[in-house]
Protein backbone atom coordinates (compact mmCIF):
# COMPACT_ATOMS: atom_id res chain seq x y z
CA UNK A 1 0.00 0.00 0.00
CA UNK A 2 1.58 3.64 -0.93
CA UNK A 3 -1.25 5.36 0.02
CA UNK A 4 -2.92 5.43 -3.44
CA UNK A 5 -6.06 4.31 -4.28
CA UNK A 6 -7.11 0.52 -5.42
CA UNK A 7 -4.32 -0.60 -7.90
CA UNK A 8 -5.09 0.32 -11.46
CA UNK A 9 -6.61 -2.69 -13.34
CA UNK A 10 -5.31 -4.04 -16.64
CA UNK A 11 -8.10 -4.09 -18.85
CA UNK A 12 -11.88 -4.76 -19.77
CA UNK A 13 -14.62 -3.37 -17.45
CA UNK A 14 -13.20 -2.98 -14.88
CA UNK A 15 -10.52 -0.37 -16.11
CA UNK A 16 -13.49 1.46 -16.72
CA UNK A 17 -14.86 1.30 -13.16
CA UNK A 18 -11.76 2.18 -12.03
CA UNK A 19 -11.20 5.40 -14.65
CA UNK A 20 -14.76 5.76 -13.69
CA UNK A 21 -14.61 6.15 -10.00
CA UNK A 22 -11.23 8.76 -10.60
CA UNK A 23 -13.68 11.03 -13.20
CA UNK A 24 -17.05 10.76 -11.52
CA UNK A 25 -15.19 11.80 -8.18
CA UNK A 26 -13.55 14.67 -9.52
CA UNK A 27 -17.50 15.97 -11.20
CA UNK A 28 -19.02 15.45 -8.03
CA UNK A 29 -16.37 17.53 -6.02
CA UNK A 30 -17.87 20.62 -7.89
CA UNK A 31 -22.06 19.05 -7.85
CA UNK A 32 -22.14 17.64 -4.36
CA UNK A 33 -20.18 19.88 -2.64
CA UNK A 34 -22.02 23.20 -4.40
CA UNK A 35 -25.43 21.17 -3.78
CA UNK A 36 -24.20 20.25 0.58
CA UNK A 37 -22.92 24.60 0.46
CA UNK A 38 -26.58 25.81 -1.20
CA UNK A 39 -29.39 23.46 0.06
CA UNK A 40 -27.25 22.21 3.56
CA UNK A 41 -24.99 25.64 4.36
CA UNK A 42 -26.82 28.71 3.08
CA UNK A 43 -30.03 27.07 3.14
CA UNK A 44 -31.16 24.61 5.33
CA UNK A 45 -34.67 22.53 6.14
CA UNK A 46 -35.35 25.30 8.19
CA UNK A 47 -35.90 27.44 4.99
CA UNK A 48 -36.50 24.61 2.67
CA UNK A 49 -40.37 23.87 1.67
CA UNK A 50 -42.38 22.32 -1.37
CA UNK A 51 -42.17 26.63 -2.35
CA UNK A 52 -38.41 26.83 -2.44
CA UNK A 53 -38.24 23.59 -4.81
CA UNK A 54 -40.97 25.12 -6.97
CA UNK A 55 -39.08 28.14 -7.71
CA UNK A 56 -35.67 26.10 -7.73
CA UNK A 57 -36.69 23.94 -10.17
CA UNK A 58 -39.13 26.66 -12.44
CA UNK A 59 -35.98 26.59 -14.96
CA UNK A 60 -33.84 23.37 -16.19
CA UNK A 61 -30.80 24.25 -14.56
CA UNK A 62 -31.33 22.93 -11.25
CA UNK A 63 -33.08 19.68 -12.71
CA UNK A 64 -30.25 19.35 -15.05
CA UNK A 65 -27.71 19.51 -12.11
CA UNK A 66 -29.64 17.43 -9.90
CA UNK A 67 -30.00 14.88 -12.27
CA UNK A 68 -26.03 14.72 -13.45
CA UNK A 69 -25.72 14.37 -9.59
CA UNK A 70 -28.19 11.85 -8.73
CA UNK A 71 -26.92 9.40 -11.70
CA UNK A 72 -22.77 10.18 -10.89
CA UNK A 73 -23.22 9.81 -7.12
CA UNK A 74 -25.47 6.84 -7.33
CA UNK A 75 -23.22 4.54 -9.60
CA UNK A 76 -19.78 6.09 -7.64
CA UNK A 77 -21.60 5.07 -4.39
CA UNK A 78 -23.26 1.32 -5.81
CA UNK A 79 -19.80 0.63 -7.36
CA UNK A 80 -18.02 1.49 -4.38
CA UNK A 81 -20.11 -1.04 -2.54
CA UNK A 82 -19.50 -3.60 -5.12
CA UNK A 83 -15.74 -3.10 -4.46
CA UNK A 84 -16.25 -3.68 -0.69
CA UNK A 85 -18.55 -6.93 -1.14
CA UNK A 86 -15.72 -8.37 -3.97
CA UNK A 87 -13.24 -7.64 -0.75
CA UNK A 88 -15.35 -8.66 2.34
CA UNK A 89 -18.57 -11.32 0.76
CA UNK A 90 -16.32 -14.55 0.29
CA UNK A 91 -19.37 -17.63 0.32
CA UNK A 92 -20.63 -17.73 -3.34
CA UNK A 93 -24.04 -17.42 -2.69
CA UNK A 94 -24.25 -14.44 -0.23
CA UNK A 95 -21.65 -12.85 -2.98
CA UNK A 96 -24.14 -13.31 -6.04
CA UNK A 97 -27.00 -12.36 -3.47
CA UNK A 98 -25.39 -8.80 -2.50
CA UNK A 99 -23.93 -8.07 -6.22
CA UNK A 100 -27.67 -8.89 -7.44
CA UNK A 101 -29.02 -6.34 -4.67
CA UNK A 102 -26.60 -3.73 -5.98
CA UNK A 103 -28.09 -3.74 -9.53
CA UNK A 104 -31.41 -4.17 -8.47
CA UNK A 105 -31.05 -0.90 -5.71
CA UNK A 106 -29.23 0.86 -8.69
CA UNK A 107 -32.18 0.46 -11.34
CA UNK A 108 -34.53 1.41 -8.60
CA UNK A 109 -33.27 4.23 -7.51
CA UNK A 110 -32.24 5.34 -10.61
CA UNK A 111 -35.62 5.19 -11.56
CA UNK A 112 -37.07 7.15 -8.62
CA UNK A 113 -35.02 9.73 -8.57
CA UNK A 114 -35.21 10.37 -12.28
CA UNK A 115 -38.93 10.09 -12.39
CA UNK A 116 -39.41 12.70 -9.60
CA UNK A 117 -36.70 15.39 -10.98
CA UNK A 118 -38.19 14.96 -14.82
CA UNK A 119 -41.24 15.08 -14.36
CA UNK A 120 -42.29 17.16 -10.66
CA UNK A 121 -44.57 20.01 -11.88
CA UNK A 122 -45.34 22.00 -8.81
CA UNK A 123 -48.46 23.83 -11.05
CA UNK A 124 -50.77 20.13 -10.61
CA UNK A 125 -50.86 21.52 -6.74
CA UNK A 126 -52.75 24.50 -5.70
CA UNK A 127 -50.36 26.71 -4.56
CA UNK A 128 -51.70 29.07 -1.31
CA UNK B 1 -11.64 -17.55 7.12
CA UNK B 2 -10.27 -13.62 8.31
CA UNK B 3 -10.30 -13.12 11.76
CA UNK B 4 -12.06 -9.63 12.45
CA UNK B 5 -9.04 -7.83 13.96
CA UNK B 6 -7.64 -8.99 10.84
CA UNK B 7 -10.07 -6.85 8.83
CA UNK B 8 -9.09 -4.14 10.95
CA UNK B 9 -5.01 -4.06 10.54
CA UNK B 10 -3.61 -3.63 7.46
CA UNK B 11 0.01 -1.93 7.86
CA UNK B 12 -1.17 0.27 10.49
CA UNK B 13 0.01 3.42 9.63
CA UNK B 14 -1.74 6.82 8.08
CA UNK B 15 -2.91 5.27 4.48
CA UNK B 16 -4.59 2.19 6.35
CA UNK B 17 -6.91 4.68 8.26
CA UNK B 18 -7.15 7.05 5.35
CA UNK B 19 -7.93 4.22 3.27
CA UNK B 20 -10.72 2.96 5.92
CA UNK B 21 -12.29 6.38 7.01
CA UNK B 22 -12.31 6.63 2.94
CA UNK B 23 -14.94 3.51 3.08
CA UNK B 24 -16.67 4.24 6.19
CA UNK B 25 -17.84 7.49 5.17
CA UNK B 26 -18.36 6.58 1.10
CA UNK B 27 -20.66 3.93 2.55
CA UNK B 28 -22.20 6.43 5.43
CA UNK B 29 -23.00 8.42 2.72
CA UNK B 30 -24.18 6.13 -0.11
CA UNK B 31 -26.62 4.86 3.23
CA UNK B 32 -27.80 8.40 3.66
CA UNK B 33 -28.06 8.76 -0.34
CA UNK B 34 -30.50 6.21 -0.66
CA UNK B 35 -32.99 7.55 2.13
CA UNK B 36 -32.51 11.18 0.34
CA UNK B 37 -33.56 10.11 -2.98
CA UNK B 38 -36.48 8.01 -1.44
CA UNK B 39 -37.42 10.86 1.21
CA UNK B 40 -37.30 13.70 -1.70
CA UNK B 41 -39.65 11.76 -4.28
CA UNK B 42 -42.44 12.49 -1.81
CA UNK B 43 -42.33 15.86 -2.93
CA UNK B 44 -44.49 14.23 -5.64
CA UNK B 45 -47.33 13.86 -3.49
CA UNK B 46 -47.75 17.88 -3.32
CA UNK B 47 -47.12 20.51 -0.20
CA UNK B 48 -48.82 18.83 2.59
CA UNK B 49 -46.72 15.83 2.51
CA UNK B 50 -43.72 17.34 1.19
CA UNK B 51 -43.58 20.23 3.69
CA UNK B 52 -44.66 17.39 6.60
CA UNK B 53 -41.65 15.37 5.84
CA UNK B 54 -39.79 18.66 6.46
CA UNK B 55 -41.32 18.83 9.66
CA UNK B 56 -39.45 15.66 10.60
CA UNK B 57 -36.28 16.82 9.34
CA UNK B 58 -36.21 20.20 11.69
CA UNK B 59 -35.67 17.88 14.78
CA UNK B 60 -32.41 18.54 16.30
CA UNK B 61 -31.13 15.08 16.02
CA UNK B 62 -31.34 15.36 12.15
CA UNK B 63 -29.79 18.50 11.96
CA UNK B 64 -27.01 17.27 13.67
CA UNK B 65 -26.66 14.09 11.52
CA UNK B 66 -26.55 16.32 8.90
CA UNK B 67 -23.87 18.20 10.17
CA UNK B 68 -22.03 14.32 11.29
CA UNK B 69 -23.19 13.79 6.68
CA UNK B 70 -21.63 17.30 5.97
CA UNK B 71 -18.41 15.99 7.35
CA UNK B 72 -18.29 12.70 5.74
CA UNK B 73 -18.82 14.45 2.08
CA UNK B 74 -15.58 16.57 3.43
CA UNK B 75 -13.27 13.77 4.27
CA UNK B 76 -14.63 11.76 1.54
CA UNK B 77 -13.98 14.58 -1.08
CA UNK B 78 -10.42 15.55 0.18
CA UNK B 79 -9.09 12.56 0.65
CA UNK B 80 -10.59 11.36 -2.81
CA UNK B 81 -8.50 14.25 -4.07
CA UNK B 82 -5.65 12.48 -2.59
CA UNK B 83 -5.97 9.38 -4.07
CA UNK B 84 -6.53 10.88 -7.78
CA UNK B 85 -3.48 12.80 -7.31
CA UNK B 86 -1.42 9.74 -6.56
CA UNK B 87 -2.75 7.23 -9.26
CA UNK B 88 -1.92 9.82 -12.12
CA UNK B 89 0.90 11.64 -10.62
CA UNK B 90 2.86 8.48 -9.10
CA UNK B 91 5.57 10.82 -8.17
CA UNK B 92 3.30 11.90 -4.95
CA UNK B 93 3.89 8.17 -3.66
CA UNK B 94 6.89 9.64 -2.47
CA UNK B 95 5.04 12.16 -0.17
CA UNK B 96 1.78 10.28 0.40
CA UNK B 97 1.91 10.45 4.15
CA UNK B 98 2.30 14.17 3.76
CA UNK B 99 -0.55 14.44 1.83
CA UNK B 100 -2.57 12.37 4.71
CA UNK B 101 -1.85 15.09 6.75
CA UNK B 102 -2.59 17.63 4.22
CA UNK B 103 -5.74 15.76 3.95
CA UNK B 104 -6.27 16.57 7.78
CA UNK B 105 -4.99 19.59 7.91
CA UNK B 106 -7.47 21.36 5.25
CA UNK B 107 -10.22 18.90 6.57
CA UNK B 108 -10.43 20.76 10.13
CA UNK B 109 -9.39 23.98 8.63
CA UNK B 110 -12.97 23.88 6.77
CA UNK B 111 -14.77 21.61 8.55
CA UNK B 112 -14.82 23.57 11.81
CA UNK B 113 -16.20 26.45 11.07
CA UNK B 114 -18.89 25.28 8.74
CA UNK B 115 -19.98 22.53 11.76
CA UNK B 116 -20.36 25.60 14.17
CA UNK B 117 -22.28 27.54 11.36
CA UNK B 118 -24.70 24.74 10.65
CA UNK B 119 -25.02 23.76 14.50
CA UNK B 120 -25.75 27.92 15.53
CA UNK B 121 -28.60 28.11 13.03
CA UNK B 122 -30.05 24.73 14.97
Amino acid sequence: MNGSGRARPESGIELYAWVFMRLSGILLLVLALVHLYIMHVVNNVAVIDFQFVARRYSTPFWRTFDLMMLWLALIHGLNGLRTVVIDYVRPRGWRFASLASIYVIGFVFLALGSLVILTFEPSRFAMK
Amino acid sequence: MVKPLEYLTYRGREGQWAWMLHRLTGLGVLLFLLIHIADIALIGWGPKVFDSLLVIYRAPVFRVSEVLLAGAVLYHALNGIRITIIDFWPAATSVHRKLVYAVAIVFVAVYIPTALYMLSGI
